[in-house]
């Protein structure tokens, strides 16, 4: 079987325009950076890959993962996880509703309220379960959004420039992180961002984008 | 099935507009089956023409509706060049949101009881300053004029017309465009005129005309400010269909096309007036003057502003002290006793009222509610947005005369065999909810950051699960604000309860109008109190409950 995700022969375009063309395969484990300037179509790869393309845009091509094409396929049945700039979290639910919000549904309250708990002691955030998202720091919330990602068990991780909004001194802390829960897992993981020092860290395959277009 | 939501609703928005223009056109032209007359003639038009009223009636009409309009239009430009940005302005922009909610037909009887020859500021300056001791005997209420009407219009229209511009004023980037003008050596009034305003009036052209339109046919209004002989013609339409005769009918529909045509021709000689006063405003920027002697109009308009509200509040002030007044001679500026007599005497009647106006008020804004939040669902999942001509679409049940379609639509329904019960006054409702409520959901919902939707549904939630769990739950606040303006704008109905009711559904507002000739003041102050509380209430449990709620959620607090 075909493990990890594979854009095969992707041409996204707007109009009559070729936008961007991509023809990659990610391994499970491993990191694809793409770069480029804002406006190159980093972030409409994204969209094409969760499946939330805007419709001036036309897509071609096949997205596979682990083996199955997911390019026709709904949002929330693509099992892509997704992380953005801004850590996002819902504000009318606690840190403990969050995560349990990307919890698959299922088994009991307790096995379900133990699977949180545990989540949380992962990224060293112990009894902030029942906490008000706001006011959380910078880190921590990225460290929430993180684990939001990962307990709705997605097969691969993408991630827009998911550091660039956090201080100098937990960029570094937060991006090993994610490195490092996305590799225990396995996860083909695909980092958009104009960052070098992220590519840098990253330490895969690395795609720059033109960017001339708009 | 979400699809089908916006067609739906705009079939109940103009529905009922275009059933009721056809079932008003046709017996103008002498058309009425269902009273024997099948042939088409101008005999109602003759008839009407014959009435001697008609030319006063319609002078009224056309003076009060543009004199209204002009002046609220006026006032609010001025207290906006003159005072936005500062603690005045902020302080009024406060209170706007109980001034918008005071329905129409209380701000009128506040009025009356202020500025009548035995109201409250006659009292106060009686017998001291004017050696009044009695009453004086002049017509300043229901002057022949109907310049007290065009005051009750106009202390009520400022409030909405304020808060459409300052929605506007984001969108076109007011505050960078008076920081240039400032830099410049303009004056604070003479920049915002010229640079402010036009920018402006482009983004609220469509209020100012549903503004005219109302003002020029209001019926509620009219029947407690405005003059009884001849009345404006809105008011003598509803006497007409009032009448047993059935040959009254079709004067009344030959009058309500009369009043269609005089809304057009007014909104086309306001259009025109548009282009004259923008080729003035040019020529007036282009000459350069920085506007040196602006002050004593910027003070003016802060009193005239200041006044605008103050007769409003102070109107719901004196309507409190009527409902539990005991003997109040002239010129006592308090009544002599106190007490509640007058609530036990009237509450269970207003009780009913209230019980009615609740249900009507409640059924057509979740009616509403459900529907909008289906069009802009719909809008959501298609990505298409209403263009400008949908704007339209929305605002043309504003802006076609109540009495030039409701006489209409009710004999549409009764031709349909309709029960003239609170069904089809829900259904009337509707109509002029719909509007309300869309306009003030649609920028907060549009507004939300769609990236939520996104990271939710690569969580694994469906649309559905977005729609119930994330987006409704984080604009709780505006939904429930959206739903209060909805409740507002049924509880202050008049002429659609009254004319679909067939006079069997009796809310606050029908029954407050119907005392006005009667002049029981202290019956007068317990229903139009009532009124302004079904209508106030709702606006404090949509700021009070989302508070309530997310009382431990820092993000959802605006």
């Amino acid at each position: 079987m075909d493990r990890g995700l594979k854009l095969e022969r992707l041409v996204i375009r707007k109009g009559a325009e070729v936008l961007l063309r991509m023809d990659r395969a990610v391994p499970p484990g491993a990191v694809l950076t793409v770069m480029g300037p804002s406006g190159s179509g980093k972030s409409t790869l994204l969209a094409a890959i969760t499946g939330t393309l805007d419709r001036a845009f036309a897509l071609e091509g096949r997205i596979l993962l682990d083996g199955r094409d997911i390019t026709d396929l709904p949002p929330q049945a693509r099992g892509v996880g997704l992380l953005f700039q801004d850590a996002l979290l819902f504000p009318h639910l606690s840190v403990g509703g969050n995560l349990a919000f990307g919890l698959a549904a299922g088994g009991s309250r307790a096995a379900r309220r133990d699977t949180v708990v545990a989540a949380l002691s992962e990224v060293g955030l112990e009894g902030y379960a029942a906490r008000d998202p706001a006011t959380l720091s910078g880190g921590q919330r990225a460290r929430v959004a993180l684990m939001r990602t990962l307990l709705a068990e997605p097969r691969a991780l993408l991630l827009d420039e998911p550091f660039s909004r956090l201080d100098a001194d937990r960029r570094g802390q937060v991006r090993q992180l994610v490195f490092d829960r996305a590799r225990a897992r396995d996860l083909p993981v695909l980092l958009v961002t104009h960052d070098a020092e992220d590519a840098r860290a990253a330490a895969g395959e690395v795609v720059t984008l033109s960017g001339k277009l708009g | 099935m979400i699809r089908a939501v916006p067609p739906l609703t705009l079939l109940l928005l103009l529905g009922p507009v275009a059933a009721g223009l056809w079932g008003v056109i046709r017996p103008a032209f002498g058309v009425l089956p269902a009273a024997g007359f099948a042939a088409p003639s101008l005999d109602p038009f003759r008839a009407l023409a014959d009435w001697p009223g008609l030319g006063a009636a319609v002078r009224l009409s056309v003076g009060v509706g543009l004199l209204a309009t002009a002046l609220s239009l006026a006032l609010v430009t001025l207290i906006c060049a003159g005072w936005w940005g500062t603690r005045a302005f902020r302080l009024l922009q406060r209170l706007l949101s109980p001034l918008l909610s005071v329905p129409h037909a209380a701000a009128a009887f506040g009025l009356a009881f202020l500025i009548a020859p035995s109201g409250w500021i006659a009292r106060a300056l009686s017998p001291w300053a004017t050696g009044w001791d009695r009453p004086p005997d002049a017509l300043i209420v229901n002057d022949p004029w109907g310049l007290a009407l065009t005051a009750g219009l106009v202390i009520k229209e400022v409030p909405f017309l304020l808060l459409m511009v300052l929605a506007a004023l984001p969108q076109v980037r007011a505050g960078e465009r008076l920081r240039l003008t400032q830099v410049l050596g303009y004056g604070r009034m003479t920049g915002w005129l010229k640079a402010v305003f036009p920018a402006v009036y482009a983004q609220i052209r469509l209020p100012v005309y549903v503004v005219l339109a109302y003002s020029m046919s209001v019926v509620d209004v009219a029947v407690i400010l405005g003059p009884s002989t001849p009345p404006p013609l809105s008011v003598q339409i509803v006497r007409w269909i009032g009448e047993p005769a059935l040959e009254t009918r079709l004067v009344a529909a030959a009058g309500a096309v009369l009043q269609l045509a005089l809304v057009i021709g007014a909104l086309v000689a306001w259009r025109l007036g548009e282009v004259v006063v923008a080729r003035l405003g040019c020529a007036w920027a282009e000459r350069g003057g920085r506007g040196r002697h602006e002050n004593p109009l910027r003070r003016v308009s802060l009193v005239l502003g200041a006044g605008s509200a103050g007769a409003v509040l102070a109107g719901l002030a004196v309507l409190t002290v009527w409902s539990v007044a005991g003997f109040w001679g002239f010129p006592a500026a308090w009544p002599q006793g106190v007490g509640p007599a007058n609530w036990a005497r009237h509450g269970p009647g207003a009780g009913s009222a209230f019980g009615q106006t609740a249900l009507v008020a409640g059924i057509a804004t979740a009616l509403a509610l459900v529907l909008v939040l289906g069009c802009l669902q719909a809008e959501a999942r298609t990505g298409r947005r209403p263009g400008a001509s949908a704007m339209w679409l929305l605002y043309l049940p504003l802006l076609v005369p109540q009495t030039a379609f409701l006489p209409g639509l009710q004999t549409f329904l009764l031709g349909l065999g309709a029960d003239r019960g609170v069904a089809s006054v829900i259904l009337a409702h509707l109509v002029f909810v719909l509007p309300y409520v869309f306009l003030s959901l649609a920028d907060p919902w549009r507004a939300w950051d769609s990236r939520q939707a996104t990271i939710a549904a690569t969580l694994g939630a469906g649309p559905g699960a977005v729609f119930w769990r994330i987006r409704l739950p984080m604009l709780l606040a505006p939904v429930l604000t959206a739903a209060a303006v909805g409740l507002a704008v049924s509880v202050g109905q008049y002429l659609p309860t009254l004319l679909i009711g067939g006079g069997r559904v009796a809310t606050l507002t029908t029954e407050a109008v119907a005392l006005a000739s009667g002049g029981d003041r202290r019956a007068i102050g317990v229903y139009a109190l009532a009124q302004s509380a079904a209508a106030l209430l709702p606006f404090a449990l949509a700021l009070a409950l989302p508070a309530l709620v997310w009382r431990n959620r820092r993000g959802l607090h605006g």
